[in-house]
């Protein structure tokens, strides 16, 4: 009776052998590992980009590339860190712990999550393959504004347009998937109120992609079309009107910035409670700021052009929208405090990085307030003031959320603990040059140096030498990440299950054992 | 069985969100209509009842500007750079186009009213913008434009400045002839 019972035991086989594991595999874990890797991949690709941008700046003057080389590498950094790095890593992330927090054995949809990672090498493959076209990649930033993007747009934008399609799609089908397991698969007693805050994040986050990619897949479609079929959507000669397209960009844009930044969120809230061995503080009042944040991102979009000329109710309204999400904002922060407040804390790395987020997440929210004030922000517009705003919100908060939610959960995956003295080293190194990196760039910024150009005038010249140098202590630096990963993949002290004192309690993810089995869940646990 | 139901709620979102996307353009065009915004002249070209009711009139300055698109060659401007007017009074600004070059063009001129606000108080009783004009080589024509400021203008508004672009446009033209022709 019991072989009986063996031979029709399916639950228990582990992965397939050599390539085709990786790519006919159904497994969230594996297209989670999948997601992270490329995300690795491509965090290297657009930050030699940074390098190339960061190098020509070392110095006023030209000296390493051309100006139109120079523009394809702002464009293709942008392009690739917002949509190759920090919107894959989120979705890997989801994968390998969204089934395993709400007690789920897969994803709803196992063979469409397959797909939606792989139309993500297409996309990024037909992407950077514009680089070595005759005419060059796309080089009108990664916000592509009409007309430049059209009109005196090389003809590799095509390849672009098709390439934003794909990952798009990609976006919607994930996201898809995300929503379904979340409604469809939590294990009995797991109510939408019980569940973790990553969960929660993500299910916010999902639904944002799927109301704004579309919109994206429309602007970009528009634009494919008064490129090749004629028509005048952006072009004023027949009646369009190039603004239109930064309405319906931003319209899409600013949500995606939110859709950076939640999951961030989410990790850095259960990273505080696990090493301040305390729940989080107010976690209803964590899903109601995310769920507003989220709302709010829909009527802010026009602070990103108050300077195209808008009627002064319309500059009011949107400066008044946008300082309303800090209420949101400010509770997380202030939560995430009161969580640390009087906690048994201990500085492990993900906590190391979770605190700087705070710390200069806060910072970069700051730089927002003051670029949401309107006649402020006809000063910093499309200065290096903005750059630093978003990299400041960018980096030490969505990549170091990222950074983080690796230290944290690598135990959980590979079974092994990293190496903390080097994950310590790493995590000051990163600290200290991402603020001599970015920091800098709110002092030249107010100073008037724009942005997106390959020279500026020679009173920059200092800060942006430092600047450079920030950033090639912050590359190299996250060739050690790289390196503690793969040395903690090989080896390493074995992870027990709970892996982080206490952590037992804080979700079930910490109740299966490290490495987590490749199929796990296959009966749902019961949630009191 | 609930997976599909979901799904099906879902894949309604993605496509509802990207029809919205389209519907933006349109939106974006009645609402520039309605606020004024980006100049677009939208004004009757009359005054209404209630206008020509305010027997008050004001003086103020109307400023003209020309702008060539792109790479258009003709030489286009005003015959005088601004005008003092008084509101309600009809008056006339008289506009040159010279096609400087040795082919037949056809143009076109889009008009714009700055500040933004004033645009649905400027009437024009005649123009030559929205029509195309098609100029022999080397040839030199004069075009008036008819106006009359509302009464009705806000008071804060002391001067409006009347902006008109030329695009090249015959490309678009010959390509629309060649698909008539078909």
């Amino acid at each position: 009776m019991s072989t009986v019972v063996e031979t029709h035991d399916h639950g228990h086989h582990g992965p397939a052998k050599g390539l085709s594991r990786w790519l006919f595999t159904t497994n969230h874990k594996d297209i989670g590992t999948l997601y992270l890797w490329f995300s690795f991949i491509m965090l290297f690709t657009g930050g030699a980009m940074a390098m190339v941008i960061r190098a020509e700046l070392f110095q006023p003057g030209l000296q390493i590339v051309q100006p139109e080389f120079f523009n394809q590498m702002t464009t293709n950094h942008g392009l690739i860190m917002v949509f190759g790095v920090i919107m894959p890593a989120f979705v890997g992330l989801a994968n390998w712990m969204l089934p395993i927090q709400i007690g789920a054995p897969d994803m709803a949809l196992p063979r469409l999550n397959n797909l939606s990672f792989w139309l993500l090498p297409m996309a990024f493959g037909i992407l950077i393959s514009t680089l070595f076209m005759p005419e060059g990649g796309p080089n009108f930033g990664w916000t592509f504004y009409a007309p430049l993007s059209t009109t005196y747009a090389p003809s590799t934008v095509n390849f672009f347009i098709f390439s934003v399609h794909v990952m798009g799609v990609s976006s919607i089908l994930g996201s898809i998937n995300i929503i379904t397991t979340i409604f469809n698969m939590r294990a009995p007693g797991m109510t939408l109120m019980k569940m973790p805050l990553f969960v929660w994040s993500w299910l916010i986050t999902a639904y944002l992609l799927i109301a704004v990619m579309p919109v994206l897949a429309g602007v970009v479609t528009m634009m494919l079309m008064d490129i090749n079929f004629g028509t005048s959507f952006f072009n004023a000669a027949g009646g369009g009107d190039p603004v239109l397209f930064q309405h319906v960009f931003w319209f899409f844009g600013h949500p995606e910035v939110y859709i950076m930044i939640l999951p961030a969120f989410g990790v850095v809230s259960h990273i505080i409670e696990t090493f301040s061995r305390k729940p989080i503080f107010g976690y209803e009042s964590m899903v109601y700021a995310m769920a507003s944040i989220a709302i709010l991102s829909f009527v802010v979009w026009a602070h990103h052009m108050f300077t195209v000329g808008m009627p002064l109710a319309g500059e009011l309204f949107f400066m008044y929208s946008t300082m309303l999400i800090a209420i949101p904002t400010g509770v997380k922060v202030f939560n995430w405090v009161a969580t640390m407040f009087r906690g048994s804390i201990t500085f492990e790395t993900p906590m190391l990085f979770s605190i700087a987020f705070v710390a200069l997440f806060t910072i970069g929210g700051f730089s927002g307030l003051m670029l949401a004030i309107v006649p402020a922000d006809f000063q910093y517009h499309d200065t290096y003031f903005v750059v630093a705003h978003f990299h400041y919100v960018l980096v030490p908060g969505a990549l170091f959320g990222i950074i983080a939610a690796t230290y944290y959960w690598l135990p959980k995956w590979t079974g092994n603990m990293y190496d903390e003295t080097l994950g310590k080293l790493h995590f000051w190194l990163t600290f200290i040059s991402v603020n001599i990196t970015f920091f800098p760039m709110h002092f030249v910024g107010l100073a008037g140096m724009p942005r997106r150009y390959p020279d500026y005038a020679l009173q920059f010249a200092d800060f942006n030498a430092i600047i450079s140098v920030g950033a090639f202590m912050f590359g190299l630096t996250q060739l050690l990440f790289l390196f503690i990963v793969i040395k903690t993949i090989r080896g390493g002290k074995q992870a027990s299950p709970e892996v982080w004192e206490g952590a037992g309690e804080l979700g079930l993810e910490w109740t299966l054992s490290s490495p987590a089995p490749y199929h796990s869940f296959s009966i749902p646990p019961q949630v009191k | 069985m609930e997976t599909k139901s979901t799904l099906r709620n879902l894949v309604g979102i993605v496509v509802g969100m990207f029809a919205f996307g389209w519907l933006l353009v349109p939106m974006y065009d009645v609402f520039c209509e309605i606020t004024g915004l980006n100049g677009k002249v939208t004004g009757p070209s009359f005054l209404s009842e209630e206008s020509k009711a305010i027997t008050e009139q004001r003086e103020l300055l109307v400023q003209f500007m020309t702008h060539n698109n792109e790479s258009m060659p003709w030489f286009f401007d005003s015959e005088k750079s601004q005008m003092r007017v008084l509101t309600g009074n009809q008056y006339e600004a008289t506009f040159v186009f010279h096609n400087t070059t040795s082919k037949e063009m056809v143009g076109q001129v889009i008009p714009s009213v700055s500040p933004g606000r004033g645009a649905e108080y400027f009437h024009k009783t005649e123009c030559f913008c929205f029509e195309q004009q098609v100029l022999a080589a080397g040839e030199r024509i004069e075009l008036p434009v008819r106006f009359i400021i509302d009464p009705a203008l806000p008071k804060e508004i002391g001067s409006l400045s009347l902006g008109y672009t030329l695009f090249d446009i015959t490309d678009r033209v010959k390509s629309e002839n060649k698909l008539a022709n078909l």
